[in-house]
């Protein structure tokens, strides 16, 4: 079957009413710049998830991050995203106006790197990421220990997605599949996928990032769901292998521990978090960071996030809210849905 | 931020590879995967996190190029 018949199928679909969530922010801009919502029949309704980690940071961890950048002969590291994120006082790149020392970093490498060549300097690593990125802060610090570097520390607020997806299976059981994240899947394989399927009874398919594999997990999931079959399936196979990225997962097991994490909007979930096992690097992160629930007061970002509503429906959206002038974390990212549906609406 | 775009491997030496990302050359950590020189890598975060087939890749590099302009 090619796209084009595979776009026909879904636009005469007329049964009832589906609900697909994807997980990932950058299938929620393909969806976009594609047009697949045109494409398809509007029974379909797809929905953003929990889609980027940046969104989901609490605000006491970015004023952790903003104490080490206030601090004497310290310089704090991260991706672009981050910097915008709110605190509850102004976020990175506000408090750069009152002196912090916050700069952007390409890889952890980098950072490794710096340290290695400004040793006076205390170089501090907000490391934020899913499964895809916690290897890569992994082999900067065998690279940081092999090599004796001191001044270098992380502050981890990594998290792992399938907790998130359980959590979402609970708690909103009327959503009928899953568009699962390309390059997480890359590290985690689709093994973690059969058990929820398993589990919750719901199709969950992996995908890649072009319009055509979208729609053909699309295609897939509403097939799935016409014969009443509930199964996880790769299709995105010349990325993810079934089993993962073996290396990857046991440099993750080796440095990192699970234990319960804080995600921006929903709450703390169990055996979401990982954090460093005691190691000279690392600073305690985001443990123990529970106490975030100030979003600002209209924000619903708690309902983006699991898919309850359409950041259009929020009563911020584009009205105080603003990629420029942001309230709640959905608006910031480059892959949060707030700030995608922003990008794209309709004047 | 999970993005992850395909480069191909110019050379090899220790767990480091240089990667040709549309004619800009980057070091990248290859402490994950096993490639070889002409093969493509997916890399993320200075680190390359699997080894994929080479058309397939090639095709990757537009939608990626597409997805950048929207952020
Ligand atoms: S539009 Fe802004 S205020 Fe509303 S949910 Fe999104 S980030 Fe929060």
């Amino acid at each position: 079957m090619d796209t084009a018949a595979v776009i026909e199928n879904l636009k005469n679909y007329d049964g009832p009413e589906l609900k697909l969530m994807e997980v990932c922010g950058t299938h929620t801009a393909s969806i976009f710049k594609s047009g697949i919502r045109s494409m398809i029949s509007p029974a379909i309704k797809l929905i953003s998830g929990p889609g980027c980690p940046v969104c989901v940071t609490p605000a006491a961890y970015i004023d952790k991050c903003a104490g080490y950048a206030m601090k004497k002969d310290h310089i704090l590291l991260t991706f672009g995203d981050m910097m915008k994120v709110p605190g509850t006082d102004g976020s990175l790149s506000d408090l750069k106006g009152r002196g912090a020392s916050a700069e952007l970093m390409y890889s952890p490498f980098e950072a490794v790197e710096r340290a290695a060549a400004h040793p006076e300097t205390m170089f501090v690593v907000a490391a934020v990421g899913f499964e895809t990125t916690a290897p890569a802060y992994a082999l900067a610090i065998e690279d940081a220990k092999v090599r004796g570097i001191k001044n270098l520390k992380f502050v981890t607020a990594l998290k792992t997605v399938i907790p998130a997806l359980s959590l979402i299976c609970e708690n909103q059981p009327d959503i009928d599949g899953f568009i699962c994240p390309g390059h997480v899947s890359v590290i985690i394989g689709i093994r973690p996928y059969e058990r929820l399927a398993a589990k919750y009874k719901k199709p969950f398919v992996i995908a890649g990032f072009e319009a055509e594999h979208i729609l053909a997990v699309i295609y897939d999931i509403v097939r799935q769901t016409k014969k009443g079959e509930a199964r996880a399936k790769n299709l995105y196979g010349n990325a993810v292998r079934e089993q993962g990225n073996i290396k990857a997962l046991d440099i993750i097991k080796k440095h990192f521990e699970e234990g319960p994490a804080m995600w921006r909007g929903l709450g703390i979930i169990d055996r979401s978090g990982l954090y460093l096992k005691n190691e000279g690097y690392f600073d305690g992160g985001s443990r123990g960071l529970d106490a975030d629930i100030k979003l600002p007061g209209e924000c619903r970002c708690k309902d983006v996030i699991v898919g309850r509503i359409n950041p259009d429906e929020c009563p911020m959206f584009s009205k105080g809210c603003r990629p420029d002038a942001p309230w709640g974390p959905c608006m910031v990212s480059g892959e949060g849905a707030c700030g995608i549906w922003y990008r794209n609406r309709k004047a | 931020m999970c993005i992850a775009i395909p480069g191909k491997v110019l050379s090899l030496e220790g767990n480091k590879a240089k990667v040709d990302f549309s004619g800009n050359t980057v070091t990248v950590n290859t402490g994950l995967v096993d490639p070889r020189p002409g093969q493509y890598v997916l890399v993320h975060a200075g680190c390359a996190i699997e080894v994929m087939e080479k058309e397939k890749a090639e095709e990757l590099l537009d939608i990626f190029a597409d997805l950048e302009e929207l952020r």
